[in-house]
């Protein structure tokens, strides 16, 4: 056993024991579960940094053993999945230190902590995962864990949203266990690999191949909220904000996306699968859902359930950018996975401080929100700036990179795509900045509570302002190494080698 | 070492038996105790025995055949021996603080217990047709019998029911094994199996095979033979419930297995073995939906065990004209199956038991508060569930995962849907236990609270049955699959 075998093991064991120690902590044990939750969070972090670094530098690091006859678990770090392992160690901190203040007071944190923490470990899995399979095992363990955190408030409308997602999830993952089983049987156990299997497939599997391939699709298209398997997602919104935060920004739709990710790039390969036509229809349903999320968006009055259809529309840029199978539409579509998740994380956490501090829902109460919350509101603009793309902020180099890429190798309607919906970015967005900053305020808040000198409680009030930051530095330091754009880089370099 | 590891394994149940009907329920407790650690003790032995040397045969007493009794003792055998062995034990943990001492009847729980316990060994090791139907006797009495325990006029009711169900089921058993003594003059299944292939066989012995199937499939209640099942299962004890849901009906499914494999090959056709095929399919879609229909919560675990057991009848198809590589798969899942449901059912029906204790009805509706107040009980029921869902990384899931290679494998292509059908309906019954519990309809506790041993029990054996899916590879590799006779 050395080290570069037991890092990946670590990784995951962090809050995986993390979950099961806070299962068993009693109710009342406040202090205890926080400093639990926030050094394994913190161990965590400094855990997936060193693999990254070590990556970076060329390392390997790998645990495997065979799990089934025929099938291995296998647990390994390599560029794409220090992506969203550095992603998903660093958000889940900082949610965390929000959720400890959002709950407080409230009933089942133990519970609620314990299955936040096997979903952390779920998505570190996902990341982690060396094939298939393993990936699916924790694709379904995600679904799971995420299931008593919807409900968590146990209401008639969380109940009704938590059924809908586990039919949405349970069908998807039974879709993608036909198509992971399916060609399992064709070619056996496939570990990921940077190129993929199949530039050379022989052509009489070009039929099968291409069925799973939108079975697979489908089964991912799920979690990732691609319209039509959009519906479980505005709904979920009945959960906690931390929750909403979790899903939104690295959990579960993030979870569908690096699936597609890991299925393009590493089993059937960029080449490939542009060859058998493939990705045309992918990158239409993906446009399709990019314009209609934001549609929807125009059209909500809560703020949470707009945020949700944002999400809808934003994550299919990721598999948008995979579309342009040149290196810079790939590039802007890695990079998004995780600008995405800064920019609507930072957003969601502000959504829940209006929430819980003046007890406002709905867009039309925020009028004036900004004087009486000035930093939440300022996370917030910029969260939404940066949604709409303006430089200098993530959401830019997003939008930048992939209209340079879809230029690049033709696909010009993108580029439309990208116009559009940034127009209607703003038109959903903009608005509310113009209720927050522009409007009197003229009734008093729904449901006011005050926090001394402090617009909000400070563990509700630091992770927006500390997410809103690094959505401002990825931006300006895009080129800097180990920021989200160059370690993109890095991985096309290796995966692609276009 | 081994000849005394097999004395103590089949000389303890029996004795037990004996000395527990002498003494009251207290001190058969006790006795109990002591006796379910020899058990677990002489099984975990054998089966280390058996994992490092391999099987062999035990004649009972040194008697050779056809006077003597022949034991198969080889890793399938014992892995059942062992798994027996961890359930049993578990429920009689289990009972011995659950059952209230008070009730005379009670008494009688340790005695059928231990008959019980004995008669399973039996079966598994048992090497020829009629020791296995007297195995397959004691099992159907003793279980009878445990289910008659419940007290009621509604447990004397579901017990008589099941005693006749087991009943008719032995009789055409017993008729298929005097048919095939006609024709063949020997009662010893690997002796039958040696005559077959030296190319006796003969038209019109199809007959007795089916007989024998029909009978064992109704002991196991394959779809539509399932009637007696939930009312049995569902009126019994908890720890009743989950010995017999865990155990009895995978003992007679056993019987049916070994000889399908063995002799249906030969006898058996593709109508006959897809035919067993769709009535476990049906078993699967049926048993959910009643699942999810109940309104009690131990009659959504009982259903689920005939939608379960409808999962281990795709072993005929899956095993017939199909290559040995295939065959071994579908061998391997259906005993990660076999396993991984006793662990979890057992687990289940044991936390149900908890469950309904603490709220005091058997309504699921009563279940809301449950995740709040209760959350260690539910938390057992809910990983008991992952693996019936047959989700990763769960032993469902492993058997799962085996049984679809084999289904795409062998090109019977129409399994996979049952197989994800199958777990999508699962998920609806058992989600729906979630769901009742995670109502937030109380701000008190007003539960009683179960002793802490009665909570950790099944918690044990749903993170076995957890467990199983990691190691599926390194306990499939001891069982010395495919089902062969002899071991040597």
């Amino acid at each position: 056993m050395t080290l570069s075998v037991l890092m990946p093991v670590f990784a995951l064991m962090t809050s995986l024991l993390a979950s099961v120690i806070l299962f068993a902590l009693p109710e009342k044990g406040y202090r205890l579960r926080t400093i639990i939750n926030l050094a394994a969070a913190i161990l965590k972090i400094a855990l997936v940094g060193v693999m990254i670094w070590g990556v970076a530098h060329g390392r390997e690091y790998e645990a495997a053993f065979t799990m089934v006859p025929g099938v291995e678990f296998v647990l390994r770090a390599d560029a794409l999945s220090m992506l969203f392992a550095g992603l998903s160690a660093l958000l889940w901190l900082l949610t965390t230190i929000y959720a400890v203040g959002y709950l407080e007071d409230s009933p089942n944190r133990s519970r609620f902590f314990g299955f936040f923490s096997l979903c952390v470990a779920s998505t570190m899995g996902i990341a982690l995962a060396g094939n298939l399979f393993t990936f699916f095992l924790f694709y379904e363990m995600l679904t799971l864990s995420t299931y008593p955190l919807v409900v968590h408030r146990g209401t008639t409308k969380a109940l009704r949203a938590g059924r809908n997602y586990i039919i949405y999830t349970l069908t998807g993952g039974a879709v993608l266990l036909f198509a992971i089983a399916w060609l399992h049987g064709l070619v056996g156990d496939l570990r990921f690999q940077e190129g993929g299997y199949f530039s050379d497939v022989d052509p009489s599997l070009n039929g099968p191949l291409t069925i799973i391939f939108v079975l697979m699709m489908v089964g991912l298209g799920v979690k990732a909220a691609l319209v039509p398997f959009h519906g479980w997602l505005p709904q979920a919104m009945v959960a906690p904000a931390p929750v909403s935060a979790l899903l939104h920004a690295v959990a579960v739709v993030k979870a569908g996306a690096f699936g597609i990710i890991r299925v393009v790039f590493e089993i059937y390969g960029l080449e490939a699968a542009e060859a058998m036509g493939l990705l045309a229809g992918l990158s239409v349903v993906a446009a399709l859902t990019i314009i209609y999320g934001s549609t929807r968006a125009l059209y909500q009055v809560d703020l949470k359930r707009r945020l949700a259809f944002s999400t809808v529309s934003q994550v299919s840029y990721i598999v948008l950018g995979l579309c342009l199978f040149g290196p810079l539409g790939v590039i802007g579509g890695l990079v998004h996975l995780v600008h995405q998740g800064i920019m609507k994380i930072t957003l969601f956490f502000c959504a829940g401080n209006y929430a819980e501090t003046l007890g406002v829902h709905r867009i039309d109460e925020l009028d004036g929100a900004g004087k009486r919350m000035p930093g939440t509101s300022v996370a917030f603009t910029l969260g939404a700036f940066g949604m709409i793309g303006a430089p200098p902020l993530a959401g830019f180099i997003t939008k930048w990179t992939m209209g340079a890429g879809a230029l690049e190798v033709g696909m010009d309607w993108v580029v439309a795509v990208l116009v559009i919906s940034s127009l209607l970015n703003a038109a959903y967005f903009l608005p509310i900045l113009h209720r927050l900053w522009f409007a009197e305020q003229c009734e008093p808040w729904p449901h006011e509570r005050r926090w001394g000198r402090l617009e909000t409680s400070a563990w509700l009030l630091w992770p927006p302002l500390i997410t809103a930051t690094l959505m401002v530095l990825a931006g300006l330091l895009a080129n800097v190494p180990f920021s989200p754009l160059s370690w993109a880089e890095l991985i096309v370099l290796r995966e692609v080698a276009l | 070492m081994t000849l005394w590891l097999m004395a103590g394994l089949l000389f303890t149940p029996l004795a037990w038996a004996v000395l527990t009907l002498m003494v009251d329920f207290r001190k058969g407790r006790l006795v109990t105790w002591l006796g379910m650690a020899v058990q677990v003790l002489v099984s975990l032995g054998l089966w280390a025995a058996v994992a490092s040397d391999g099987g062999f045969l035990y004649l009972l007493g040194g008697w050779q055949a056809p006077l003597g009794i022949e034991l198969r003792v080889d890793g399938l055998a014992v892995t059942f021996v062992l798994l027996t062995a961890l359930v049993a034990a578990a429920c009689g943990w289990h009972a011995s603080i659950y059952l209230d001492p008070g009730k005379p009847w009670h008494r009688y729980f340790w005695p059928l217990f231990w008959f019980l316990w004995a008669g399973l060994n039996a079966v598994w090791l048992g090497g020829d047709l009629f020791n296995l139907y007297v195995g397959l006797e004691l099992i159907s009495l003793a279980a009878v019998g445990l289910v008659a325990l419940g007290g009621q006029a509604d447990a004397l009711r579901a017990a008589i029911r099941y005693l006749m169900a087991a009943l008719l089921g032995s009789l055409a058993y017993l008729l298929g094994v005097a048919l095939i003594y006609g024709q063949f003059g020997t009662l010893s299944l690997a002796g039958v199996t040696e005559l077959m292939n030296s190319g006796d066989a003969q038209s019109g012995q199809t007959f007795p095979l089916v007989l024998m199937l029909l009978g064992l499939a109704l002991k196991t209640a394959l779809f539509p033979m399932h009637g007696w099942l939930p009312p049995a299962h569902g009126i019994a004890k908890s720890p009743v419930s989950a010995l017999l849901s865990a155990l009895v009906v995978k003992a007679s499914f056993y019987i049916a297995a070994r000889l399908w494999l063995d002799l249906g090959g030969e006898l058996g056709g593709f109508a006959l073995a897809q035919l067993i095929g769709v009535l476990g399919s049906l078993a699967i879609i049926w048993g959910s939906w009643l699942a999810f229909r109940q309104t009690k919560l131990k009659q959504v675990v009982a259903y689920s065990s005939v939608a379960q057991i409808g999962y281990l009848f795709l072993l005929f198809p899956l095993t017939w004209g199909v290559t040995e590589a295939i065959s071994l798969q579908a061998q391997q899942g259906i005993t990660l199956q076999v396993i991984s449901h006793a662990l979890a059912k057992a687990a289940m029906f044991l936390a149900a038991g908890n469950l309904i204790m603490s709220v005091g009805s058997n309504r699921v509706d009563a279940l809301a508060g449950v995740s709040r107040f209760l959350p260690f009980s539910l938390f057992s029921f809910g990983l008991a569930g992952v693996s019936l869902m047959g989700l990763p990384p769960t032993g469902g899931f492993a058997a799962k995962w085996l049984l679809l290679q084999a289904s795409l494998a062998s090109g019977q292509w129409w399994w996979l849907a049952v197989l994800l059908a199958g777990g999508l309906l699962s998920a609806a019954y058992v989600f729906r236990v979630y769901r009742a519990s995670f109502i937030e309809s109380t701000d008190t506790d007003q539960f009683y609270h179960p002793s802490r041993s009665l909570e950790v029990i099944p918690m044990i054996l749903a993170l076995m049955s957890l467990g199983l899916g990691l190691v599926a590879e390194p306990v499939l590799s001891v069982m010395s699959l495919p089902f062969e006779g002899g071991g040597q």
